[in-house]
C-alpha cells in the first residue's frame, strides 16, 4: 500500500484549537479585528480511538501567536497546505512551530475567517507528505473550518450570554438592596423645605442618603457615597447606613457618630472600598446646624441675596484607617438660605467633549436658582443642559435640599395663614418588567396619602400613573428589564406632580382615539386605551424627549373647591 | 392575581360572575374561563360583580370589551356591579357603561327593579 493510512496522517497531526484567551474582554464588535488566535493550544497527537504512538504523542505548551504575526496574514488568503519548510517568512511564530517539529500547516478559513489551523509533525515513515495526503489534508480542512467556526460562534454566544445574565441580575440585586435603604419617606418639618433627588447610574453606585430623628428633636441629615459599584458596594452602603442609624440616636454628636462609624466599619470593609460621608444634625426651629465630614462633597449654602458659603469640615474618608477623628464645625442657617447636598455623580458628569460639569456650575445653580424653585430640579435641569441629549450617567446622582422658610422676610412676602410651604418629593426607579406599574404605585402611596389630594384624585392619578408606568415599561423601554423607568413625584401647594421617564428615544404617540363602538364591531383593537386614560383622569399632562429620555409629567391642580368636595 | 367564582341564582337566567384582585393582563384567562363556565347554561344576561376588584386598568379594560363583545355576539346582556365610584367613572369615560349596566350590588341587579345606580362624579 503506498497510499498514507489515514490513521497514519492522523497520528501524526497535532490539532490546534484557537481558544480565544478567557482574560480577553470580549468586547470587540467586529469579528474581523477580534484578535481570534491569541493562543494556540496544541494537544498530544492521536486520539483516544487510535492506537497511540508514543514517539510522537509528545505534548507542547500552547504558546501565542501575536495578532500581528506575518504567519495569520499569509494563511488567511494561502491556499491549501502550507510546508513550513519551504516558507521564508520573518515570523516568531513559524519559529516557534518549527521549533516543536512542526512541518505543515492546513490553515482553517471560513467565512474568509482564519479560524484555525491543522499543525503536522513530520511523517512516521519518514517519507515526505505525498500529494495525496495533501489533496486529504485540504479536503478534511474544507469541512473542518466551517464546523470549528460554528463551534466558536455558538461557545462565544454562550459565554456572552451568561455574562450579560450575571451582570443583568447583578444590577438587579444591587438595585434592590439600595432602594431598600433609601427613606421612603423626607421627614415634614414646619419651617423647612426638603427635597430629595435620587438616580442610580445603570451600573448601580453606591449613594445614600437618610434622615434620622434624634431623640431631642432634631434630625440628621446623612448623605454618602461607597466608592466601587453594584453588589459589593451596594451591601457596604447597606452596612453603613445600619451603622448610622445605630449611634446617630445614640451619640447625636456628628463627629462622634463618624468616628465610630469608622471603627466598625475599618474591620470589615473589603480592602480597596472606602465611603465618604457628611452628617449634618439639624435644629429645624432655629437653623443651627452642627455637621462633620468623612471626605463627602461640601454643602453649598446660598442666601437669597445670591450670596454662598460652603459648609466646611474636613476628615477622612469612612472605613481608610481606624482611629480617625473628625472636625465637628457649626453654621446658622437664616430663614431664606438653601442648603444644597450633592454626591459626585453630579459634579463629575461629563459631556460630549469630556468636561465635567464640575463645582463652579453646580455652585452657580445654588447660588442663581429662583427662590421658588426647588435646588434638586434645579441642578438635574441644568446638568441635563450642559451634557446634551444621549450622554450615559456615570454614576448615581443623590441631592438633597434643603430650604428654610419662616422668618421676618417669608412672612412679609407670603402673609397667609398657611406659612408652612408644603412641599415634599419621592423619587425612585424600576426595572421594565410588565407588572412593575403596580410596584410604581406601592411605593408612590406614602406620599400621596400624606397629601392634600383626595381619594377621588389620588385614585385617578394613580390610574394615570399606572398607565403612564405600563405604556414607558412596554413602548420607551420595549420590556428590557435593564433599562430603568424614573418616577419621580413631588407635593406642592398647589399641584401634584408625577414625572414618569424611559429610555425611549420619542412619545409613543399614535394610539388612535379609542371608539367602543368600532371595538364592539371587530373595526378596532379592544385595546388602546391607555393614552385615553390619562388623558382623561389628570388635569395636565404633557410629554417631553431629550437627553436620550422620553418623560410624561402628570399632575393634579388644587383648586378651591377641592377642600370642599372631599372624597365624596 | 385574579380570582373568580360563578354562581347563578334560582329562578333566574343571570349568571353572576365574582371576580377578586386585580383587572390586568393577569386577568386574561380567569376571564375568559369564568366567562365559558358562567354560560354552560346559557344565561340571558352575566353580571360581572367587581366588589373584591381593587384594581383596573388598561389592559383590564380590553379585556372587560372583550367579554362584552363577545356576550353580544352571543345575543347575551352585560352587568356589573360592585365598582368603585372611580371604576364606575371609568367605566362612563370609556362609554362602557352605556352598554354595561351599574347596580350597586349583586342584589339590586338580580332584583332587576331597581334602575341603574345613577353616579355623578
Amino acid at each position: 500500500m503506498e497510499h498514507v493510512s489515514i490513521g497514519e496522517a492522523v497520528d501524526k497531526k497535532v490539532t490546534t484549537d484557537p481558544t480565544t484567551s478567557q482574560n480577553e474582554a470580549p468586547t470587540a464588535k467586529a469579528s474581523g479585528d477580534r484578535p481570534t488566535l491569541r493562543r494556540w493550544r496544541r494537544r498530544p497527537a492521536g486520539s483516544p480511538s487510535t492506537e497511540p504512538e508514543p514517539a510522537v504523542t509528545e505534548t507542547v505548551p500552547p504558546f501565542d501567536i501575536a495578532p500581528n504575526d506575518p504567519l495569520l496574514a499569509y494563511l488567511q488568503t494561502a491556499s491549501g497546505v502550507v510546508d513550513l519548510t519551504h516558507l521564508t517568512l520573518t515570523s516568531p511564530a513559524v519559529t516557534a512551530l518549527r521549533e516543536a517539529g512542526v512541518v505543515l500547516v492546513v490553515p482553517l478559513v471560513a467565512s474568509g475567517e482564519l479560524v484555525g489551523m491543522l499543525q503536522l509533525g513530520s511523517r512516521l515513515s519518514e517519507r515526505d507528505y505525498s500529494k495525496d495526503d495533501r489533496e486529504l489534508l485540504e479536503s478534511l480542512a474544507r469541512h473542518a473550518a466551517p464546523a470549528l467556526r460554528l463551534g466558536q460562534l455558538v461557545r462565544d454566544q454562550e459565554v456572552e450570554a451568561r455574562d450579560r445574565e450575571r451582570i443583568e441580575q447583578e444590577l438587579r440585586v444591587a438595585q434592590l438592596i439600595q432602594q431598600q435603604f433609601l427613606p421612603k419617606q423626607l421627614p415634614d418639618l414646619p419651617t423647612w423645605d426638603i427635597s430629595a433627588f435620587y438616580r442610580p447610574a445603570r451600573t448601580v453606585g453606591g449613594d445614600f442618603y437618610d434622615f434620622i430623628t434624634l431623640p431631642d428633636g432634631r434630625v440628621m441629615v446623612v448623605t454618602g457615597d461607597v466608592t466601587d459599584k453594584g453588589v459589593p458596594a451596594a451591601l457596604v452602603m447597606a452596612s453603613t447606613h445600619a451603622l448610622l442609624r445605630e449611634s446617630g440616636p445614640r451619640l447625636r454628636s456628628p463627629s462622634a457618630v463618624l468616628a465610630k462609624v469608622n471603627e466598625m466599619l475599618c474591620e470589615d470593609i473589603p480592602a480597596h472600598m472606602f465611603v465618604t460621608c457628611l452628617v449634618i444634625v439639624l435644629d429645624p426651629p432655629t437653623g443651627k446646624m452642627e455637621f462633620a465630614n468623612a471626605g463627602h462633597n461640601l454643602p453649598y449654602v446660598s442666601g437669597e441675596d445670591g450670596t454662598m458659603r460652603e459648609l466646611r469640615a474636613t476628615g477622612m474618608p469612612l472605613g481608610l484607617m481606624p482611629d480617625v477623628i473628625y472636625e465637628e464645625a457649626a453654621a446658622t442657617i437664616a430663614p431664606g438660605e438653601r442648603v444644597l447636598l450633592y454626591s459626585d455623580g453630579l459634579t463629575e458628569q461629563h459631556d460630549s467633549t469630556g468636561e465635567m460639569f464640575g463645582f463652579g456650575r453646580t455652585a452657580d445653580v445654588a447660588a442663581n436658582a429662583p427662590a421658588g424653585d426647588d435646588l434638586t430640579d434645579a441642578c438635574i435641569e441644568a446638568l441635563s443642559a450642559f451634557t446634551g441629549p444621549d450622554i450615559e450617567q456615570e454614576d448615581d446622582i443623590t441631592l438633597v435640599a434643603l430650604r428654610r422658610t419662616t422668618g421676618a422676610a417669608h412672612a412679609a412676602e407670603a402673609p397667609t395663614k398657611e406659612p408652612k410651604v408644603d412641599k415634599q418629593s419621592v423619587s425612585f426607579s424600576l426595572p421594565s418588567e410588565p407588572g412593575n406599574e403596580r410596584q410604581a404605585l406601592t411605593q408612590l402611596e406614602p406620599l400621596l396619602t400624606a397629601s392634600w389630594l383626595n381619594t377621588d384624585q389620588r385614585e385617578r392619578l394613580n390610574t394615570a400613573v399606572a398607565e403612564a408606568t405600563m405604556n414607558a415599561i412596554e413602548h420607551g423601554n420595549h420590556n428590557q428589564p435593564e433599562l430603568l423607568v424614573d418616577i419621580k413625584a413631588s407635593v406642592e401647594t398647589d399641584a401634584v406632580t408625577v414625572m414618569v421617564t424611559d429610555r425611549g428615544a420619542a412619545a409613543h404617540v399614535g394610539q388612535t382615539h379609542p371608539d367602543l363602538d368600532l371595538k364592539l364591531a371587530g373595526l378596532q383593537t379592544p385595546r388602546g386605551w391607555g393614552l385615553f386614560l390619562i388623558e382623561n383622569m389628570v388635569d395636565e399632562v404633557d410629554e417631553t424627549s431629550d437627553d436620550g429620555h422620553h418623560t410624561v409629567r402628570l399632575a393634579m391642580r388644587r383648586t378651591p373647591s377641592d377642600t370642599n368636595e372631599g372624597g365624596a | 392575581m385574579t380570582t373568580y367564582n360563578v354562581a347563578q341564582p334560582a329562578s333566574t337566567t343571570l349568571a353572576v360572575v365574582t371576580l377578586s384582585g386585580q383587572i390586568d393582563r393577569d386577568a386574561m384567562e380567569p376571564l375568559t374561563a369564568a366567562y365559558e363556565q358562567a354560560t354552560t347554561d346559557n344565561p340571558k344576561t352575566i353580571l360581572l360583580d367587581f366588589g373584591d376588584v381593587d384594581y383596573i386598568n388598561s389592559t383590564g379594560i380590553a379585556l372587560i370589551v372583550g367579554v362584552l363583545g363577545r356576550a353580544r355576539a352571543e345575543g347575551r346582556t352585560v352587568q356589573a356591579c360592585g365598582l368603585t365610584s372611580h371604576y364606575t367613572h371609568i367605566f362612563e369615560i370609556t362609554r362602557l357603561a352605556d352598554f354595561i349596566s351599574i347596580y350597586p350590588d349583586v342584589d339590586s341587579a338580580v332584583a332587576g327593579a331597581t334602575t341603574p345606580e345613577e353616579t355623578q362624579l
